[in-house]
């Protein structure tokens, strides 16, 4: 068992989540648009050109990644996911959010009565240490624990 | 309010407290996180005279974002300032087959009059403000130096900061539409001096001038989302702001943007900031990437070919992502005129759009040029090719653009401007 801990930018609990883990930036349109457009409950990312993460479905997953990339509907994106039910549970970032993702968790937190808890500088350490498919705790605090 | 640290007006308290009603408190409320997220100490007002908003397509799959609207319509809630919005998705004039068009209209865009009127009612700024260079003088939104904005659309906002001097944040969808709904923005980031600073110097030795998507690609990817001081680049674009210049930074911007997450550079002699300040806006222990001609090379030889058939022949090209200036459009029709010529042919060999905001089209048109252009079988179109292409059956398609940032977002390919030129006008093969 692993405990970190980082800042929370939107405040929850998950109690288990599995881990799905991008080493690299995670870019919110491509990742989501094929799945929001037909209507994939399970939300299996689109984006191609990330290896770790494409083809495989990213509902109710505790997401690990260092920030998102790409275009600025990106917030916005992950808004209608969460209004849609189509959201991991929780968003973990090692880096310090960025200004799309911390937009759409806010968004997703003040306009839906779906939230995703979303912790930030969780560091490189809990990068590297969480794998795709470890299970995850995420406390009130920030505290994110890998069982 | 309770549970924020942001030092706020009485004005904005009673905002975020309902006294102008709770969309409106959900509205600052929103603000008020995004800004506290980032260390944001206060709230200042939007000073530019129009705002900007990245999202112009009615897709069905953003329903969510369409019952947003609707809730701010029934709050009496609307923008304190006109705006424009990035380019339609759709223009029957541009090629699509029967399958295509019954897709983009009966399931991907089939929200989009809907969508349309309620922009209207929210504040666009006219039916013809569909642009993301909305910056151009012929569009009429262009931000003083200065200028505090509650943008979005990435290579618009980069643009407006690094050429314009204004001051945005890289802001998201609806994020955009709330600054120019209560009339705040929080401050942090790009807005501040501090956050203007240049944490990497960039070294460009060319020994020809470098094609501006590329070298904006090798930046972004480089930099991220950090702020970079490109140093030797006025020796090939020059040190005045002209017509040319602009053009170049346009492309160059969006390159940036979109292959990383630049809001902000300055070229060292050229750029108002840079002619101001100089490298006084470096800031200490900054990384340096030096750039020659190899290193754009490497960049654009790694960048992934997602076609099926990496060998098909091009059906489709599009030039003008982000749109096309006045003056490129005129470029353009000169240039494939003259290839055309040398090449034997009297029309482009593979279908072929460019793209330009409305007004441009409109100012373009009143020209002998404009026969000229559809001469060369070229379509002249205000359509967002993204949005063209972002849809599974334009994805297995062929398509070529001298577009980085199309090229980042979907299966398009990407030539340089002279591969692109030799490829419409000659033959792919």
């Amino acid at each position: 068992m692993k405990t970190f801990k980082g800042r929370v930018v939107v405040p929850g609990t998950v109690a288990s989540a599995e881990a799905l883990v991008t080493k690299q930036g995670f870019n919110t349109l491509a990742s989501f648009q094929k799945s929001l457009q037909f209507g994939d409950k399970t939300a299996k990312c689109g984006d191609q050109n990330n290896p770790d993460l494409y083809e495989k479905p990213m509902f109710n997953t505790a997401l690990c990644l260092p920030q998102t990339i790409g275009s600025t509907t990106g917030g916005m994106v992950l808004y209608c996911a969460a209004a849609m039910g189509r959201t991991p549970s929780c968003l973990l970032f090692s880096k310090p959010i960025d200004s799309l993702a911390a937009a759409g968790a806010i968004l997703a937190d003040v306009w839906t009565d779906k939230p995703m808890p979303t912790i930030d500088n969780l560091g490189e350490e809990f990068l590297e240490a969480v794998k795709t498919g470890d299970k995850i705790r995420v406390e009130e605090d920030g505290v994110v624990v890998i069982l | 309010m309770p549970g924020y640290k942001m030092e706020l007006t009485p004005e904005q308290l009673d905002i975020l407290n309902g006294k102008k009603g709770e969309t409106m408190a959900k509205v600052m409320k929103t603000l008020v996180m995004y800004g506290e997220t980032f260390g944001a100490t206060k709230m200042v007002p939007v000073t530019s005279e129009k705002g900007h908003l990245v999202t112009s397509f009615g897709i069905s799959v953003m329903k969510p974002v369409y019952e947003l609207m609707d809730q701010l319509i029934a709050g009496g809630v609307v923008s304190k300032q006109k705006f424009s919005v990035d380019p339609r998705p759709l223009d029957k004039n541009v090629p699509a087959n029967f399958l295509e068009n019954l897709v983009f209209n009966k399931f991907m865009y089939s929200a989009q009059e809907k969508y349309d009127a309620q922009l209207e009612k929210v504040g666009l700024l006219s039916k013809s403000a569909y642009t993301c260079t909305c910056y151009l003088d012929e569009v009429g939104n262009t931000p003083k130096k200065g200028d505090v904005l509650s943008w979005a659309e990435s290579s618009a906002v980069v643009y407006a900061n690094s050429v314009l001097g204004a001051r945005c944040n890289r802001n998201s969808g609806i994020i955009d539409i709330f600054g120019s709904i209560v009339g705040y923005v929080p401050y942090f980031g790009l807005l501040t001096d501090e956050g203007r600073k240049a944490t990497w110097i960039v070294e460009v030795k060319t020994e020809k001038i470098p094609e501006a998507q590329v070298l904006g690609s090798a930046i972004g990817m480089k930099v991220m989302e950090d702020v970079p001081y490109v140093i030797g680049l006025d020796k090939w674009i020059g040190n005045t702001l002209d017509d040319n210049a602009k053009a170049y930074l346009k492309d160059f911007g969006a390159a940036t943007a979109s292959n990383g997450a630049v809001g902000l550079y300055h070229i060292d002699g050229l750029t108002p900031e840079a002619v101001e300040s100089g490298k006084d806006l470096i800031a200490e222990n900054a990384q340096v990437y030096v750039i020659d001609d190899k290193e754009l090379e490497r960049v654009k030889n790694n960048y992934p070919v997602i076609w099926k058939d990496k060998n098909a022949t091009p059906k489709l090209c599009f030039i003008g992502c982000p749109h096309l200036t006045y003056s490129q459009l005129i470029e353009w029709t000169e240039k494939v005129e003259a290839s055309l010529k040398k090449y034997g042919n009297k029309k482009v060999v593979i279908p072929t759009v460019f793209t330009a905001a409305p007004a441009v089209v409109e100012k373009f048109n009143k020209t002998p040029y404009a026969a000229r252009l559809k001469a060369t079988g070229v379509v002249l179109s205000y359509i967002c090719p993204l949005m063209y292409m972002n849809n599974p059956l334009c994805g297995k398609k062929p398509v070529i653009t001298n577009s980085n940032k199309l090229r980042t977002y979907t299966t398009s390919r990407y030539y340089t401007n002279a591969e692109i030129l030799e490829q419409i006008t000659k033959g792919a093969k």
